[in-house]
């Protein structure tokens, strides 16, 4: 999982956050790719504006949210953040609602970050590294599961 | 054989099920092209798709498609993945 590793550079990584609805939810996963060079602003703003468009579809997973937008002139290179909620809130999603987890994902094209989701895939897939993430209180914990 | 997998932005669970369809054909020794596709490019990429692979929240934007829309509650889970190819697979 060294893709996880790399995905997730410096300043992409906030723990225990408090948030109140999605929208702010995906908002901070905006902000940790813009502290981490990876997006400018405005990639921010097309995540929220994608889920408002397309909806809970983002929701991949128990509790777990992959937002993201189209690749953009907003992307500066491909990378990931991630963002873990102290409360979980509902992102609209039937099946895996309320949310914990929030990943944002920033792609300058269609098919160029598939070690990158095949990384992220193998990660979800463990429930205990799930619940490892879930409860992390530093960013040590996170990337010592990334090997 | 055409298979494409159709989500919204073309990048996150499109690419997801592209991987886990393709990984569960190479086992069950089906040879067949996966592409991934957001669902404005589906509209044309997927029209000549013998199967067409989508979360739930987004198969009634597919049912006008001539090929079968298949959808997957879970992108990760491959034994939900096998199965419902199998299925239409015959």
């Amino acid at each position: 999982m060294r893709a996880l590793d790399i995905a997730l550079a410096s300043g992409s990584i906030r723990l225990k956050q408090e948030c109140t609805d999605y929208s702010e939810a995906i908002f901070l996963a905006g902000a940790a790719l813009e502290q981490s060079g990876r997006t400018e602003p405005e990639y921010t703003k097309q995540m929220q504006d994608a889920f408002v468009e397309l909806g809970p579809y983002m929701v991949i997973a128990e509790g777990i949210a992959l937002a993201h937008a189209r690749p953009s002139e907003a992307v500066i290179s491909t990378g990931l953040s991630l963002v873990t909620l102290k409360s979980p809130v509902e992102f609209g999603s039937e099946r895996f609602d309320p949310v914990s987890i929030v990943f944002g994902l920033a792609a300058v094209d269609h098919d160029g970050h598939i070690d990158l989701m095949a990384a992220l895939s193998e990660l979800l897939m463990d429930e205990a590294k799930v619940k490892i993430l879930l409860q992390a209180e530093n960013e040590s914990q996170v990337r010592a599961m990334f090997g | 054989m055409k298979i494409i997998a159709v989500c919204g932005m073309g990048i996150g669970t499109s690419v997801l099920l592209k991987m886990n369809a393709e990984k569960v054909l190479e086992l069950l020794g089906v040879k067949a092209e996966v592409l991934a596709s957001d669902m404005a490019k589906a509209k044309h990429d997927a029209l000549d798709a013998d199967i067409i692979l989508t979360t739930p929240e987004l198969v009634t934007q597919l049912e006008d498609m001539p090929g079968i829309v298949v959808s997957i509650d879970r992108v990760f889970d491959l034994t939900e993945i096998r199965q419902k190819l199998i299925n239409v697979l015959g």
